[in-house]
C-alpha cells in the first residue's frame, strides 16, 4: 500500500484562486467589518467601538434597530409574495409550452424577453407605464375607476414593485421549470396513461417530483434576488410612499449614502448579508436531507 | 386475457407514405395467442417497439385493424385497452412507496381499499416484493424497479396481455437471468399473452414459445426458437440469430449439387435446376461446417479463434470467408485444410428466401 503523495507545491496551483478571492470578496467584506467596529468622527480618525452598532441595530427599541425591523418584515414579505406568485406561475406556464415543434424556439424566445432587459430600463419603463397622466397601465386602471396611484397610495405601490419584478423575473422560473419537464422521458408518460392516470395525477406524480431539485435552485434565485431588490423600488416610488417600498437594500442605501452613516450601514451590511446566507442555507439543507430521509 | 389480431397492420410515422421506404412497419398479419410467450427480435430501427406501441395504443397504426379477441380497439385509448407495458428504462413513481406504485393504477381505476390492498399483496409476494413494500420505490436497485413496473401491470385483475419493451437493458448481466426466470414464472403462473421486444437473441430464444425476427419494417420470420436455428427462413435470420451466424455463399445449384467458387457442395435436397428467378446463396451454420484434416472441400486458414467451450476457424474458401467448428480431436491446424458441410443442414436461398427442394 502507497499513501497519497504529499507535495507542498499544491499550494502554488491554489495560489492564482486565493489572491483572485482576496480582491473580489475578502478585502471589500474586511472593510465592511471594519466600519461595523469602529466609529468616526471624519478626517480618517477612527475610534474603536466594539459591538455598540450591532447591538443598536438588533435593538428593536432604538431608532436604527426599529427602522431595521421594519424594512427586513417589508423584504421578507416582498420575498414571500413573489416566491408564491412566480412558482406556481412559472410552472403553470412551463406546462403550457409545447414539447416539440417550430413553436417551441419562438415561445421561448418571447417568455424570455423581459429577463434581457436591464434593471433600471425596466424600472423606468413602469415607472412611465404605472403613471395616471401618460402610462397606459396607469391610466387604464384610473380610468376603469380603480383607486390606483404609485406615489400616494401603498397599496398601489406594492402591486406595482410585485407586478414589475414577476413580469420581470417569472420566465426565469419558466425556463428552469421547462428544461426539468423536457428531461422527463417519455416512457413516464406512456406508462401514466396505460396505469390511467388523471391529468392531476400525472403533475403530482411524475411532474412536480421530478422538478424538485430545479426549484430548489429556481426558488434559492428568486429569493436572493428579491430580498436584495434595490433598483426597481428606488426608480420607480423611491421607498415611498412614506416609507412602505423602503426594503432593505433601500434603507441601507439611504443610511450609508444620504446619512454617511457608516457605522451603522456596516453593521446592517453585515447582518443582512448574514440573514440572506442563513435563510438560503437552511432552505437548501432541509430540502436536501428531507430527500435522503424520505430514501432510506 | 386475450387473443390479440393483428389485420394488415402498417404505420409510417408523419402521415401519408408515398414508398414502400416510408413505413416504418410494413403491412403485417399475425395472430398473438392468448397464453403465448412471443418475442420480437431485430436490430435497433426495425420497427419492433412501433408494433408494441400499436398494441399498447401508444402509437395509432396508419393503416389495418387491431382486434382484441373480436373487438376492434384499433383508435381506442391506452387506458381503455387493458395493457400492462414495461419499458427500457424503469418507470417508478419517485415519491411513493413500492406499495402505494403498485396500487396506483388500481387506485385510478377507483377500486375499493381492500380489493387493491389484496391485490398488492398477492402480486408483492408473486414477484418477491413483499420486504420492500414499505420502502420508497427511488432508492431500490434498477431490477427491483423493473419488477415494480411489471406489478403495476400485473395488479390489474383484467390484464389482457404484458408487453416487454427491452426490459433487461439496464439489469447487471448477473441479475437478467434471474430477473428473466422470473417474468417466465410469472408467465406460467398467470397463463398471459405476453409480447416481449429485444434485440438480443438468447434473451428472446431463451424467454419466448415463439419469436418474430423482424429486419427493416418487415417481419421476416415468425417460428420457435428450434425453427429460427435449423431452418432460417429469410437469409436475415441465418446471419442474425446464432453466433457466428450462417456462412452464405453465392452458388450455382443445380440438382442437390450447389457450386461455390469452384468447389462442389452437397445438398440435403434436389432443386429444380436452375432454381427460378435472381441470387442463388447457399447457406450453412457454423455449427454445421466441420472443419477437417482428411475429407471436404479444401480451404485456407486465416485464423483460429478459442472460445472455451468451442474452437471457430474463419476460413477462406475461394473468395468467400467463412467460419467453421473445430472437431475437439483435431490439434494441429496448417495455413491448409479441409471443411465439410452437413447436407441436411445446407439451405438454398433465392434473393435471400429459402427454398425447399425435393427429397433427393
Amino acid at each position: 500500500m502507497t499513501g497519497k503523495p504529499i507535495n507542498n507545491r499544491a499550494w502554488l496551483f491554489v495560489l492564482p484562486v486565493l489572491a483572485f478571492v482576496l480582491f473580489s470578496s475578502i478585502i471589500p467584506v474586511m472593510t465592511v467589518v471594519n466600519y461595523s467596529i469602529q466609529d468616526t468622527m471624519g478626517a480618517n480618525n477612527f475610534f474603536w467601538n466594539g459591538d455598540a452598532w450591532f447591538r443598536d441595530l438588533l435593538n428593536p427599541s432604538t431608532a436604527i434597530g426599529e427602522r431595521f425591523n421594519d424594512a427586513l418584515f417589508r423584504t421578507l414579505a416582498f420575498s414571500l409574495v413573489c416566491l408564491m406568485v412566480e412558482v406556481p406561475l412559472g410552472i403553470a406556464i412551463a406546462l403550457c409550452i409545447p414539447r416539440s415543434g417550430w413553436l417551441v424556439g419562438l415561445t421561448l424566445v418571447v417568455v424570455a424577453l423581459p429577463m434581457l432587459i436591464p434593471w433600471n430600463v425596466v424600472g423606468t419603463m413602469w415607472q412611465i407605464f404605472a403613471r395616471q397622466d401618460i402610462g397606459l397601465f396607469g391610466a387604464t386602471l384610473t380610468g376603469l375607476g380603480l383607486h390606483y396611484n404609485v406615489t400616494q397610495d401603498p397599496i398601489s405601490a406594492w402591486i406595482t414593485i410585485v407586478v414589475i419584478d414577476v413580469w420581470h423575473w417569472t420566465p426565469l422560473v419558466i425556463l428552469l421549470s421547462y428544461a426539468g419537464l423536457r428531461a422527463i422521458p417519455d416512457a413516464f408518460y406512456q406508462a401514466a396513461k396505460i396505469d390511467g392516470a388523471s391529468r392531476w395525477a400525472i403533475f403530482f406524480n411524475i411532474e412536480l417530483p421530478k422538478l424538485q431539485k430545479v426549484l430548489v435552485i429556481a426558488v434559492l434565485l428568486r429569493f436572493m434576488q428579491t430580498f436584495m431588490i434595490y433598483t426597481e423600488p428606488f426608480v420607480v416610488t423611491g421607498g415611498g410612499p412614506g416609507s412602505a417600498t423602503t426594503f432593505l437594500s433601500i434603507d441601507l442605501v439611504k443610511i450609508a449614502l444620504g446619512q454617511v452613516d457608516l457605522g451603522n450601514a456596516a453593521a446592517m451590511s453585515l447582518v443582512y448579508y448574514l440573514i440572506t446566507l442563513t435563510v438560503c442555507w437552511i432552505f437548501f439543507t432541509i430540502m436536501t436531507q428531507l430527500e435522503r430521509r424520505r430514501d432510506a | 386475457m386475450a387473443r390479440i389480431t393483428l389485420d394488415g397492420i402498417a404505420h409510417a410515422y408523419g402521415g401519408k407514405p408515398r414508398s414502400e421506404q416510408d413505413y416504418a412497419l410494413k403491412p403485417l398479419h399475425h395472430v398473438w395467442e392468448q397464453g403465448m410467450a412471443y418475442a420480437l427480435l431485430g436490430p435497433s430501427g426495425c420497427g419492433k417497439t412501433t408494433l408494441l406501441n400499436i398494441i399498447s395504443g401508444l402509437v395509432i397504426p396508419s393503416e389495418g385493424r387491431l382486434l382484441f379477441d373480436d373487438r376492434d380497439v384499433t383508435h381506442l385509448p391506452t387506458k381503455e385497452r387493458n395493457i400492462a407495458q414495461v419499458f427500457q428504462f424503469p418507470v417508478i413513481y419517485d415519491t411513493m412507496t413500492v406499495a402505494e406504485n403498485l396500487a396506483f393504477p388500481l387506485k385510478n381505476r377507483r377500486l375499493p381499499r381492500a380489493a387493491i390492498e389484496r391485490r398488492v399483496t398477492e402480486i408483492a409476494a408473486m414477484l418477491d416484493l413483499t420486504g420492500v413494500l414499505n420502502r420508497r420505490a427511488r432508492g431500490l436497485t434498477a431490477d427491483a424497479k423493473q419488477k415494480i413496473s411489471l406489478g403495476r401491470g400485473l395488479v390489474r385483475s383484467d390484464v389482457s396481455a404484458v408487453l416487454f419493451d427491452e426490459p433487461l437493458t439496464v439489469i447487471d448481466p448477473a441479475l437478467k437471468w434471474e430477473l428473466r426466470s422470473k417474468l417466465k414464472a410469472v408467465h406460467r403462473a398467470l397463463d398471459l399473452l405476453m409480447i416481449y421486444v429485444t434485440h438480443d437473441q438468447i434473451e428472446a430464444l431463451t424467454f419466448a414459445d415463439k419469436v418474430v425476427v423482424m429486419n427493416d419494417g418487415k417481419a421476416v420470420q415468425i417460428g420457435t426458437p428450434d425453427d429460427l436455428f435449423e431452418r432460417p427462413e429469410h437469409t436475415f435470420v441465418g446471419y442474425f440469430i446464432g453466433s457466428p451466424g450462417m456462412n452464405l455463399m453465392p452458388a450455382k445449384v443445380s440438382g442437390s449439387r450447389a457450386l461455390v467458387d469452384g468447389a462442389e457442395l452437397q445438398l440435403g435436397a434436389a432443386y429444380l435446376d436452375p432454381p427460378k428467378g435472381g441470387r442463388v446463396q447457399v447457406g450453412v451454420r457454423p455449427d454445421y461446417t466441420q472443419l477437417s484434416s482428411v475429407a471436404g472441400v479444401p480451404v485456407r486458414v486465416r485464423r483460429v479463434a478459442d472460445l472455451g467451450r468451442k474452437r471457430l476457424a474463419y476460413v477462406t474458401l475461394g473468395a468467400q470467408q467463412i467460419v467453421a467448428t473445430i472437431p475437439p480431436e483435431m490439434s494441429s491446424i496448417g495455413d491448409q485444410a479441409k471443411v465439410v458441410f452437413d447436407p441436411g443442414h445446407t439451405h438454398v436461398y433465392v434473393d435471400d428466401v429459402r427454398v425447399a427442394g425435393a427429397a433427393a
